[in-house]
């Protein structure tokens, strides 16, 4: 594996191996001493043209964890508030001498262009509104955990992802990814937020929330982009979480055991309740946590063999 | 001691120098020998380096308990990470690593098969290192077979085997291979050394 832009990319063989790897890597969370020195001398460059939280720093913590150095760069002071192309700034980065760059984009294909003007590493951290792969894979880690072990443990389990279908790269990667284990994606949404040719994703979908809440072995609740819609997807907040808020009366619906996740940030009050997001069988933090471990995984897998030009 | 000359499933010529039963009364023996220098099962972890170290280490654990009536706690210890040519090679799987029990102030046993250029024990106390402050660590190991690299050595030894460095020291354990027998033969490019 030389670069990871997207869940289609990877073979089974592929999925198994880095969730196999990060189950190893989430024991290190757990010890005294969180450092293992597997990318001693290598460096990992975060280049992240958006705003994020968790996805920057478990990608910062994952890399200072196996001992590689890591650097920060974010568009807002950066030379990319100076005007500075993306190519320009990748190629300054890469002139520097980087192993990877981890790449966020408002831009969907930003990281597959990145690939051809540099040498190192590539891993998508999400672009536009097209995939983020890792996001994927630490949501395959956590529900794997919770449906109790190997990756066999997905087939024919039925997920829900339910929510902003036509902005959610989320829902993109996760919905191949699922699928490649086994599983069986449903796509919730009210009908403006179902993105156009959603029939050829190969899954079923919906837009009624309350009839297949039932029927599902796991919830994925979706953010409800804002800063992404100009407007006129649905008529008001409150009509939104009525139709497909996962409230208290729809988790009190839901098979016992059922996981309810959420990518994040929430909008609590939104598209998730605060009683489902606190709730006993919610894996939210548990997201979180798989995020370090699964992305360790990653940057191992890419990272940890001898340099492949 | 077997000291056979044998055509076993190859080409290669194999010499076996310790069959099943030369295993076992070497580990019995090395079991002993952990007892004795620690002065009894107190305070003592085994950590076999995976993969052939970690059935050692369990077997060498029913030795101790049949001798001592005291079950010690077994580990594995995956040095995967600590290798120092994960550059020069691709990317290798990491195996697991488990240790039952905080290694803190414990009498912490490294097991391994073959210990060749000690690269592999360096590896091994490194990552020992990370899961805590042992009280002591010793080494044990079925085969001592020479060509050091390092200024390592092991306190209990199955069998000193000195070796040319183009042989190749096979051990075979029914837990992992099917059979058990350490041989001598001629490198063979299609399968791995045990230790790096």
């Amino acid at each position: 594996m030389r670069h990871l832009l997207s869940t289609a990319d990877l073979e089974l063989t592929d999925v198994t191996a880095i969730l196999d790897l990060a189950e190893e890597m989430a024991d290190v969370q757990h010890r005294s001493i969180k450092k293992l020195p597997a990318l001693r001398g290598r460096t990992v460059v975060n280049l992240f043209f958006e705003d994020s939280t968790r996805t920057r720093s478990s990608f910062e913590i994952a890399g200072k964890w196996l001992s590689a150095d890591v650097i920060n760069i974010s568009a807002k002071g950066s030379s990319v508030s100076k005007g500075e192309s993306l190519r320009d700034t990748v190629l300054t980065v890469a002139a520097m001498g980087v192993d990877a760059l981890v790449i966020r984009h408002m831009t969907s294909g930003a990281p597959l262009q990145v690939t051809g003007w540099t040498d190192a590493h590539v891993i998508n951290a999400g672009d536009g509104m097209h995939e983020h792969p890792t996001q994927a894979l630490l949501d395959a880690f956590t529900l794997r955990r919770h449906f109790g072990g190997d990756t066999g443990s997905f087939s024919g389990r039925r997920i829900a992802i339910v929510g902003d279908i036509t902005h959610s790269r989320v829902a993109r990667s996760n919905v191949i990814l699922l699928k490649k284990l086994g599983a069986r994606p449903v796509l919730v949404a009210p009908p403006t937020l179902m993105p156009a040719g959603v029939d050829s994703w190969g899954c079923e979908v919906s837009d009624d929330l309350d009839a297949v809440l039932g029927g599902v072995d796991a919830v994925m609740m979706l953010r409800v982009q804002r800063e992404r819609m100009s407007g006129g997807y649905f008529p008001t907040p409150r009509e939104y979480t009525i139709g497909y808020g996962l409230t208290r009366e729809r988790v009190s619906a839901l098979k016992p055991g059922t996981a309810i996740c959420h990518p994040g940030p929430m909008n609590r009050g939104l598209e998730i309740s605060a009683d489902a997001a606190d709730a006993a069988n919610s894996l939210i933090l548990d997201q979180v946590a798989a995020g370090v471990a699964v992305r360790m995984s990653v940057l191992y897998q890419l990272l940890g063999g001898e340099d492949q030009q | 001691m077997a000291d056979t000359t044998s055509d076993t499933g190859g080409p290669e010529p194999q010499r076996v120098v310790l069959d099943a039963e030369d295993i076992s009364r070497a580990l019995t023996r090395i079991a002993h020998q952990i007892l004795e220098t620690n002065r009894g099962a107190e305070g003592l972890v085994l950590a076999g380096i995976p993969r052939r170290g970690v059935p050692l280490a369990e077997r060498l654990a029913k030795a101790i308990e049949s001798a001592e009536g005291i079950r010690i706690p077994v580990g594995a210890l995956d040095i995967t990470m600590y290798r120092d040519d994960l550059r020069t090679q691709p990317t290798r799987p990491v195996g697991h690593t488990r240790i039952p029990v905080s290694v803190d102030d414990a009498v912490v046993v490294l097991v391994d098969d073959v210990l060749m250029s000690g690269r592999t024990v360096r590896a091994a106390l490194d990552a020992l290192g990370d899961l805590g402050r042992p009280r002591a660590v010793r080494l044990a190991v079925l085969v001592d077979r020479g060509h050091r690299q390092l200024p390592i050595r092991a306190d209990h030894v199955g069998k000193n085997l000195p070796t040319s460095a183009d042989e190749r020291v096979l051990v075979r354990l029914a837990e992992t291979d099917g059979s058990n027998e350490v041989v001598i033969t001629k490198p063979d490019p299609a399968h791995e050394e045990a230790s790096i």
